[in-house]
């Protein structure tokens, strides 16, 4: 037994007492199940086992005290409004939020942040970290962490491009079919249903292997292929704004389509929308990476993160970590979108009782 | 003075809370409340007075989202604040029962409706499948309900809306409990429909002397079903007294103005006469349909200018679906309208912005009506911007006069939004926007139904008021006889899309009726604690039994 | 019954309609290709006579419209036509690796379906507690990770690290079924996490939209005890959704499995497609595009139907 061991139940054993003592039932099940845990974890997996555990706990208060603090400094330097909504995040939000801000400064700032190039060779193949790179070099050696910081900028960025166009194609004729209802909205439903119908990897490559994969491609396609999700929803929020009482009223005053949709529909549709759009975003990052990943996406020499996976990925095979870098950086980002937005419906939802 | 031992359920100090916004907010202030064995007391109030909060409590329950926070409940020497939920358990549906709102969504829709009836007896071993199966039929025949050996076997879609509230009242009393708990058990409900369900409510109630706590909002309906009556208002009690004392000499300035009878009555004015008078509006044989079912059927009227001209009939009569018609959302599929004397194209995409300008409309929800998202000089303004191309100080001045129109004041209410006004406010607001487009002819639709006795009737007074200085012609879409007879000129009464019956009001307040006009004007409730007796008396308990299962 | 017969076909309808539509896209797609098409798959170098051989081959001097049904009459009866790099028949280089694909879709799905409908049911019991809230972390998360992200830690931690398992998913006919599972366990369980992850949302939403409904209510003021709820109120009501989720899921699978089958070099479909799209090999992305989409569409169809067939008020008509 070595006094890390030690040192480890005791922590534990006198926080569950604390939480129970404090009548904390919740902390005090959290608490003393992982005790339980790390019995059995101890015996089969050693004092390493527990090292992770420990390592794990750490990583986790880091980033809720990150998230807490950057939270606090929101609600200071947002304005009343913002402010009061911003209270009401759980920190799951602010720890989404704080890594979108940081992955947008790296995207913004790339080459002032990033030591070198990112096509530039300075040393060989899959050579390891030194003080000069900080994590060592790829299959062509190139620095990996300028291409990390690279990447944030080419991913993000040519993801953020296609949400964007899908989501204008998407919510503007969502919103027109709402408003027009009849044969428009009828052709609309059927021709979303049918690229709908198609899975939207499987719809990628067929259309890739067309028109080859150059970036101009890669956007109008996904685009396309996200367009109708996003006008499916429109239609759905619109739809409901729509059989309103003052849509009735501005109908029978004479107003225009154009008046109706920007007046009156879309200052009701906003918050819903604006969720959507960060769901979507999910979709498109994560469905361009893994075209990348397949060699269909960005090419060469362009950093991009799931090429990047793919081209050091016989690095895994040696016990290495690094070419999981840029696909965390993926999840990471993806998994930070997804908190913002779950706590977004969460809030627009009004289900605060179930 | 009742003795103790008689009392079946002593709630006091009750504190309910509900979580909203990440914390928790209490929603019932401390009320107390006394039931005696085999009394009927009646709670009523607004929605969001906490009544239905109140009911569920005595049964030791509270929603998901809502806690008891204090105080104490005693249910027959029982506390049910301090019992563990398994004990709680064994009294629902035994000692306690509930009848819901809606029927058609609190039947679970996968198992026949006996089925569901006999589960309580069964599992508390009261009866077995059997005898609980025949003593169903024989409450479902006590209640009425046609064919009692046989609808109990059917799945609850199959069964209407009337019908299914009197088998949930029969579920209740499966195992003869000492308290129901009715939850507004007619408000879903037509008015013929609901006589029948407040009858057979009554006997069964009468029969087994259960006490009962009946929930609604509806004065005249508690009037004839509970022996005391109390009132509440945002969670706390106004007052509580026997029911015949309650409506004869009301103590708190709230219960007054519940039970202000209309007061406010305008002369009737009759039809000009001559060559030369003209309806503004004259709708002539109009058929609609809405994809192949008809909703109208040879619809005709004539509103004249300066008149009101009530429309009056239950839900699916189509009194709505005509205002659809006028102003041309729905076009008819025969028939024609004419707008002082001029025939109106069926769709509001082919008329001009003159003949738009002309007829307005005002709806009942002004919640739905007015956008939350657009600031009330907006709403207001927009209109006459749009008709009259007003701008700049010109708007303002008009938007100014508007809302002094409506009585509310232009500095306060000028920049704010919809949401943050009451909702007698936010019907004037509607009113007003109505009023900018400097109209002949405003069809009304429901405008009071969702208001307080006291706000609609300020309601009224204004469009009366508007009507005499701008010579304004109503078509007024109501279920309210009491807002009929104060407000209305002439009446047309409607039934499934058919004209039963139309005439001047004074006309339609004096027999002969047409026989569906009689229903529908005997059926809607009076504040007569003894109205539902007499009627009951008059029409002979089997023949309303019948109309009811219509 | 005649209402629900006639809604069933009426979806069958639709979903046929569906893939003939799809089918459609799936071939002109390619006639969208500017300029020649044997010209575009052989290059710019390539020499008249070649390019006229491959013209004839594909027999491009028919009418489109001609080529494309009897492109879809092959299809029907298992005939793609012959790959242009290869020259071997497309439905050749498909079948066994079709069932590959199938079976590593239907070890995923055995294993993810139970567990996450059983997990989902006790997070929607367990709602607003903190389990519920490690569980939406965690589903999130698990959501949000590509499937190569989590192929890999899976590869770095249970193969390279510990040797569990290959990191490698080569399978042969002759392997016996234990080794097979053995074999193709990490791909599987890449699957089983992303999908669980999403199955289990989407049950909870289900669940607790429905223990919302009035009736459950009801059942709870009768003094039903909580079990009982949930097998005979809950339940009965809840097999069109649940029937709905597994079928989106199964669906989900399919895209999952293209990059999974490229991260462990499984030789299945997936893999085939990809390697087809780089080659431009066309006849052999039109097939798998048709059987992914065909399969795609099969299941939202089965999910709708399940979903007609157990809705009560349809099952029992007034």
């Amino acid at each position: 037994m070595s006094t890390f061991v030690i040192a480890y139940y005791a922590l534990l054993i006198g926080g569950s007492c604390l939480a129970a003592y404090f009548k904390k039932r919740e902390l005090f099940l959290l608490i003393f199940s992982l005790t339980l845990v790390s019995f059995v974890m101890g015996i089969i997996g050693g004092v390493g086992a527990l090292r992770f555990v420990t390592i794990a706990a750490g990583i986790l208060a880091l980033a809720a005290g990150t998230s807490y603090a950057f939270r606090e400094f929101l609600i200071i330097i947002a304005p009343e409004g913002v402010a009061k909504e911003l209270r009401t995040a759980p920190l799951t939000a602010a720890f989404g939020m704080f890594v979108i801000f940081t992955y947008a400064i790296a995207g913004i700032f790339a080459p002032v942040i990033a030591p070198f190039g990112e096509a530039e060779v300075i040393s060989s193949a899959f050579a390891p970290a030194d003080e000069n790179m900080l994590l060592g070099a790829d299959q062509l050696g190139r620095d990996m962490f300028s291409r990390i910081i690279y990447g944030a900028r080419n991913s993000v960025g040519l993801a953020l491009i296609a949400t964007t166009l899908a989501f204008v194609m998407g919510a503007f004729a969502g919103l027109l079919a709402a408003t027009k209802g009849g044969w428009f909205d009828q052709f609309m439903g059927r021709f979303a249903d049918v690229i709908m119908s198609v899975p939207s990897l499987i719809f990628a490559l067929l259309m890739l292997s067309i028109f080859g994969t150059n970036l101009a491609v890669i956007v109008v396609v996904v685009a396309v292929i996200y367009s109708p999700r996003v006008f499916r929803l429109t239609r759905a929020v619109a739809g409901n704004v729509v059989v309103m009482d003052y849509i009735e009223a501005a109908k029978l005053r004479g107003e225009g389509t154009w008046y109706l949709i920007r007046k009156e529909i879309l200052p009701n549709s906003t918050a819903p929308l604006i969720a959507e759009f960060g769901l979507e975003f999910c979709f498109v990052f994560l469905l361009i990476a893994g075209l990348s990943f397949l060699g269909l996406g960005i090419q060469p020499p362009t950093a991009d993160w799931g090429s990047m996976v793919r081209e050091n990925a016989t690095l895994i095979s040696f016990g290495e970590l690094t070419p999981l870098i840029p696909a965390a950086a993926i999840a990471l980002l993806t998994v930070a979108v997804n908190f913002v937005v779950d706590w977004m419906l969460f809030r627009s939802s009004g289900l605060k009782e179930v | 003075m009742v003795p103790k031992k008689d009392v079946l359920l002593e709630i006091k100090d009750l504190r309910i809370e509900g979580y909203s916004d990440e914390k928790w907010v209490e929603i019932v202030h401390g009320v107390d409340l006394t039931l005696h064995k085999g009394e009927v007391l009646g709670l009523i109030g607004e929605s969001g007075a906490g009544k239905s909060t109140i009911g569920l409590a005595s049964m030791g329950f509270a929603r998901d989202g809502c806690r008891i926070s204090g105080g104490s409940i005693e249910f027959d020497g029982m506390e049910l604040t301090t019992t563990p939920e398994s004990a709680l358990r064994a009294l629902r549906g035994s000692r306690i029962a509930y009848v819901a709102q809606s029927a058609a969504a609190s039947f679970n829709p996968s198992h026949k409706i006996i089925d569901q009836h006999t589960e309580a007896p069964i599992q508390y071993r009261i009866q077995k499948r059997v005898e609980a199966q025949e003593d169903a039929m024989q409450l479902y025949e006590r209640l009425r309900l046609p064919n009692p050996d046989e609808i109990g076997f059917r799945y609850p879609h199959q069964v209407s809306g009337g019908q299914l509230q009197r088998a949930m009242t029969a579920m209740a009393m499966a195992c003869r409990p000492d308290l129901i708990i009715f939850d507004e058990p007619t408000t879903a409900l037509d008015v013929t429909t609901q006589i029948e369900v407040l009858a057979a409510i009554r006997d069964i109630v009468d029969q087994f002397n259960t006490a009962a706590i009946y929930i609604t909002h509806d004065l005249a309906v508690v009037a004839q079903m509970a022996d005391t009556i109390k009132v509440l208002l945002k969670g706390e009690e106004v007052e509580e007294a026997p029911t015949a004392q309650m409506l004869d000499s009301p103590k708190e300035d709230y219960t007054k103005s519940l039970w202000a009878v209309r007061s406010f009555k305008r002369p009737q004015k009759q039809r000009p006469t001559g060559a030369d008078a003209i309806p503004i509006i004259s709708v002539q044989g109009i058929d609609a349909a809405y994809g192949k079912t008809k909703v109208l059927d040879d619809v005709s009227f004539d509103i004249y200018p300066g008149m009101t001209v009530a429309v009056v009939g239950e839900s699916g009569s189509g009194k709505s679906t005509t205002a659809r018609c006028i102003t041309g959302l729905l076009p008819p599929t025969k028939g024609q309208i004419l707008f002082n004397g001029e025939a109106l194209p069926p769709r509001y995409q082919d008329r001009s912005k003159e003949q738009l300008r002309q007829a307005q409309m005002i709806y009942q929800m002004a919640d739905t009506a007015l956008n939350p998202k657009i600031r009330i000089c907006d709403i207001i303004g927009r209109p006459a911007q749009f008709y009259s191309g007003l701008h700049g100080t010109a708007l303002k001045s008009r938007v100014d006069e508007l809302l002094d129109l409506i009585e509310l004041d232009p500095a306060k209410f000028y920049n704010r939004y919809p949401p943050e006004l009451s909702g007698g406010q936010k019907q004037r607001v509607g009113i007003a926007r109505a009023l900018a487009a400097d109209p002949k002819f405003i069809i009304c639709d429901e405008v009071t139904s969702a208001l307080d006795q006291l706000v609609a009737e300020g309601i009224l007074k204004l469009l009366d008021r508007l009507q005499q200085e701008f010579n304004l012609a109503y078509m007024f879409i109501t279920h309210d006889l009491a807002t009929v007879r104060s407000i209305a000129d002439e009446v047309v009464v409607m039934q499934r899309g058919k004209v039963v019956e139309q005439g001047p009001k004074d006309e339609m307040f004096t027999p002969p009726h047409h026989p569906y006009t009689d229903l529908l004007l005997s059926s809607v409730p009076e504040m007569d604690p003894n109205w539902l007796t007499t009627l009951l008396d008059e029409r002979g308990t089997d023949a309303i039994g019948e109309a009811a299962n219509v | 019954m005649g209402d629900i017969l006639q809604l069933v076909l009426k979806r069958l309808g639709l979903g046929l309609v569906t893939l003939l539509v799809v089918s459609i896209l799936i071939f002109f797609a390619v006639e969208l290709l500017p300029g020649d098409i044997a010209q575009a798959v052989l290059g710019q170098g390539a020499t008249p006579e070649t390019v006229a051989a491959l013209r004839d081959k594909l027999g491009l001097d028919q009418p489109a419209i001609f080529r494309y049904f009897q492109w879809l009459g092959g299809a029907l009866t298992g005939d793609f036509g012959v790959s242009l790099v290869s020259g071997v028949s497309v439905g050749d280089a498909i079948g066994e690796r079709f069932v590959n694909t199938l079976f590593l879709a239907t070890y995923a799905a055995v294993i993810a379906v139970p567990i996450s409908i059983i997990l989902g049911v006790i997070v929607a019991l367990l709602r607003n507690t903190l389990f519920d809230r490690v569980a939406n972390v965690a589903t999130l998360t698990s959501i949000s990770s590509p499937e190569f992200f989590l192929g890999y830690i899976l590869i770095l931690y249970l193969a390279v690290k510990t040797q569990y398992f290959p990191a490698i998913a080569s399978i042969s006919p002759d392997m016996t079924f234990g080794e097979l599972l053995h074999r193709t366990f990490l791909p599987a369980l890449t699957l089983v996490l992303v999908v669980t992850a999403h199955m289990m949302r989407m049950t909870r939403a289900a669940i607790i939209n429905l223990l919302a409904s009035p009736y459950i209510e009801m059942a709870r003021l009768k003094g039903v005890p909580p079990w009982k709820i949930i097998v005979k109120h809950a339940l009965p009501n809840a097999w069109a959704p649940i029937i709905n989720v597994v079928a989106l899921n199964l669906a989900y699978l399919i895209t999952g499995v293209v990059l999974v089958e490229v991260v462990f070099v499984y030789p299945g479909i997936g893999q085939l497609l990809v390697d087809a799209v780089a080659k431009r090999d066309f006849p052999i992305v039109q097939a798998c595009c048709l059987i992914f989409a065909a399969t795609f569409i099969l299941l939202n169809l089965a999910a709708d139907v399940g979903a007609i067939l157990t809705n009560p008020r349809l099952r029992h008509p007034k």
